[in-house]
């Protein structure tokens, strides 16, 4: 591809000094361990993982707004661990974040017009009262929020339209690039589907590209072209959305996948779930090798020492694990039927 | 049909305060068999957790008041009965598990202490037999080590352990009915098809009837034999799972289906219901989804359809199956509405 990635994340890893007590030993958790992936402009990219598995801290790695232990993160280009202060403000304005709770991210002695219109204060934009006005009133209508809304504050509001005005808070700057840490998993159904159509309609008008952050696969199938599945730090897999769902190439895709309820009992009822055993081990003690051996079905003895980074695998995917892309699946087939 | 174990007619719980009134359930009937279970659906501020704490009896009055209707339990109204009788059914007949289960377990007190508790209390065994059960219970529920982790606080249990640890509560007098409210909603993918794989399990050990009050749609899916949707704490659907699924009545089921991603099928757009789930307080004139139907007609936002009872041991509170219907109730009617 001719056109250079907007973000490429190199070998990242983020490592927190934790003590058991005051004087106890120190451990050391590696809650990012070596991440690499390009996100290229106009992309959805997803990294999907569960609790614990080190999503958020890379998307505030990738935000600057952590600072990162060993590799890099550019951004058209640039290395963000090498910027002054001064030259990250420049950078965020190409890059924005949407949080998760619309009830802790808004302030709540602001009105909806300062809190969407703050980010031009800061960066000294649109200072022209009509020019102002003109980009609120298009902003306000691409983010379905009514102009009543702009003298009242968050509290008046519920979740999906709070939802609104961090999202609208998140464009007003027209970024290239807009870090999305689970955006709809605060909301109910009906409310989620309207941010969903929303955030896809903004990106396909706006030429946005999305980092999206979730541990819903569905969600995650419905908004996004390319996935990276995190497990304790690592990303164990990636590939296209299509790809990955129809044929996951690493056991714990396959098994999140199976594990993921489908609305509708047709296929819920015809399905084969693999059951994990356990629980996901502590960050703090990861397993050797592979680390997701100890509850991994396919588990051979070289998976206890040898440590898998990702491999190429067939159709584009990679994947770290050196024994499911070598399996016959077929007989499986009934696992992903459709 | 079985004799159902719990039939819900009519119930009304309203929370009234100075100011205003609440209705947050506002005529909810159904009937729980033994061995099935029964999904009810909606989302938050539908109804459907104060209706399960309703059963149970645990709401504070004031300001919360069950102004309608009758819990039947095997025959007899839980809402007559004294505090006294309510409590030997509590926990022990009908059982609950809850969304968060690090907050509804103690945190100063042993997980095997915390299991023992209720058997001593229900049935009267010394509190070593107790406590030996709480480890088979623990192991029961695929706790490693039991022996070992009965003397745990529940800090040092894992999200998925301390959900479990709650359904060994739940279970320790094998009751009739377990209501979870949410079970699964605070645990990830992984333990959530461990947890529910576990409930199904035990659900045909005991034939336990479990009412699952949930959001997730996959959830239901997955769980349920019979469905009901609540929206604005009244009952607008019930039927069968397939056929919730294959032919949903109501537009607000149809909205709500529509409205949930898949895995398995890539929607270019989800069929999202337009606007907010309405305030409560101010009382309804007409069908309270009537502002976010697609089909909406003039009555609708008049008069107060009933509900239709159709074929199929179904019902749908919406005017647009008033052809098809068979019969017609109120849902504040006690008696004659089951199905």
């Amino acid at each position: 591809m001719s056109v250079p990635p907007l973000l490429q994340v190199k070998g990242l890893k983020k490592h927190f000094d934790v003590r058991k007590g005051f004087f106890g030993e120190k451990t050391t958790v590696k809650a990012v361990d070596g991440v690499s992936f390009d996100v290229m402009p106009q992309e959805s990219f997803a990294v999907v993982g569960e609790t614990g598995c080190g999503k958020t801290t890379l998307g505030k790695l990738v935000l600057a707004l952590e600072k990162s232990t060993e590799g890099s993160v550019l951004f058209d280009g640039a290395d963000i661990s090498k910027m002054n202060g001064a030259e990250l403000k420049k950078m965020r304005r190409q890059m924005q974040v949407i949080f998760q709770d619309p009830y802790s991210s808004l302030n709540p002695r602001m009105t909806v017009e300062d809190i969407i219109t703050e980010p031009w204060v800061i960066h000294d934009m649109h200072k022209d009262p009509a020019e102002r006005s003109k980009k609120l009133a298009k902003l306000l209508d691409d983010c379905g929020i009514a102009k009543s809304y702009l003298p009242r504050h968050p509290h008046e509001f519920s979740g999906g339209q709070r939802q609104r005005v961090g999202i609208a808070r998140a464009l007003a700057l027209d970024p290239k690039l807009v870090v999305a840490d689970e955006p709809v998993s605060a909301l109910d159904v009906s409310i989620q589907a309207q941010i969903l159509n929303l955030l896809k309609d903004l990106q396909k008008e706006r030429k946005l590209a999305y980092l999206f952050i979730s541990h819903d696969f569905s969600v995650v199938r419905h908004l996004c072209t390319r996935i990276a599945v995190m497990y304790l730090g690592r990303v164990v897999e990636m590939a296209d959305s299509e790809t990955l769902f129809n044929d996951p190439q690493h056991p714990y895709t396959e098994a999140l996948l199976s594990a993921v309820p489908v609305p509708d009992p047709s296929i819920e009822k015809r399905r084969k779930r693999i059951l994990l055993t356990g629980d996901v081990p502590s960050p703090l003690k990861p397993p050797s090798g592979c680390r997701f051996h100890p509850r991994c079905r396919y588990m051979k003895e070289s998976c206890r020492v040898n440590d898998q980074s990702l491999i190429k695998a067939k159709s584009g995917h990679e994947t770290a694990c050196e024994v499911l892309p070598f399996k016959d699946k077929r007989s499986e087939a009934a696992l992903v039927a459709l | 049909m079985s004799e159902p174990v719990l039939s819900v007619r009519g119930l009304r719980t309203h929370f009234i305060t100075r100011e205003r009134t609440v209705k947050a359930v506002d005529g909810v009937t159904y009937d729980l068999h033994p061995g099935k279970t029964l999904a009810v659906v909606g989302e938050s501020g539908s109804g459907k957790s104060v209706h399960a704490l309703s059963i149970l009896r645990l709401l504070p009055e004031p300001p919360a008041k069950v102004v309608g209707g009758e819990i039947l339990f095997q025959g007899r109204d839980l809402l007559k009965m004294g505090a006294e009788e309510m409590r030997a059914i509590r926990g022990n007949r009908i059982a609950m598990i809850f969304q968060e289960p690090m907050t509804s377990l103690n945190p100063v007190i042993k997980v095997g202490e915390q299991i023992a508790e209720a058997i001593v209390l229900h049935q009267g065994v010394t509190q070593e037999k107790a406590w030996a059960k709480a480890v088979d219970l623990l192991k029961k529920v695929g706790i490693p080590h039991p022996e070992e982790r009965v003397n745990d606080y529940p800090h040092q249990f894992s999200g998925g352990m301390r959900q479990r640890a709650m359904i060994a509560i739940a279970l320790s007098c094998e009751p009739d009915v377990l209501i979870a409210d949410e079970p699964t909603t605070a645990l990830d993918v992984t333990i959530q098809a461990q947890i529910l794989d576990l409930m199904k399990q035990l659900q045909r050990e005991y034939h336990m009837a479990i009412i699952l009050i949930t959001h997730n749609i996959g959830v239901v899916a997955e769980m349920a034999d019979d469905v009901v949707v609540m929206y604005a704490g009244r009952p607008v659907e019930h039927a069968p799972i397939g056929e919730l699924f294959a032919s949903p009545k109501h537009p607000y089921t149809k909205g709500l289906l529509g409205s949930v991603p898949s895995i398995y099928v890539r929607k270019e757009r989800l069929e999202a219901i337009a606007g907010q789930p309405p305030d409560l307080s101010g009382g309804f004139v007409g069908c309270p989804f009537a502002p976010r139907c697609p089909s909406v007609m003039e009555r609708c936002k008049t008069e107060d359809p009933p509900q239709f009872h159709l074929a199929g041991e179904r019902m749908s509170n919406c005017w647009l199956n008033e052809g098809e219907s068979t019969e017609r109730s109120h849902r504040h009617e006690s008696a004659g509405a089951a199905k």
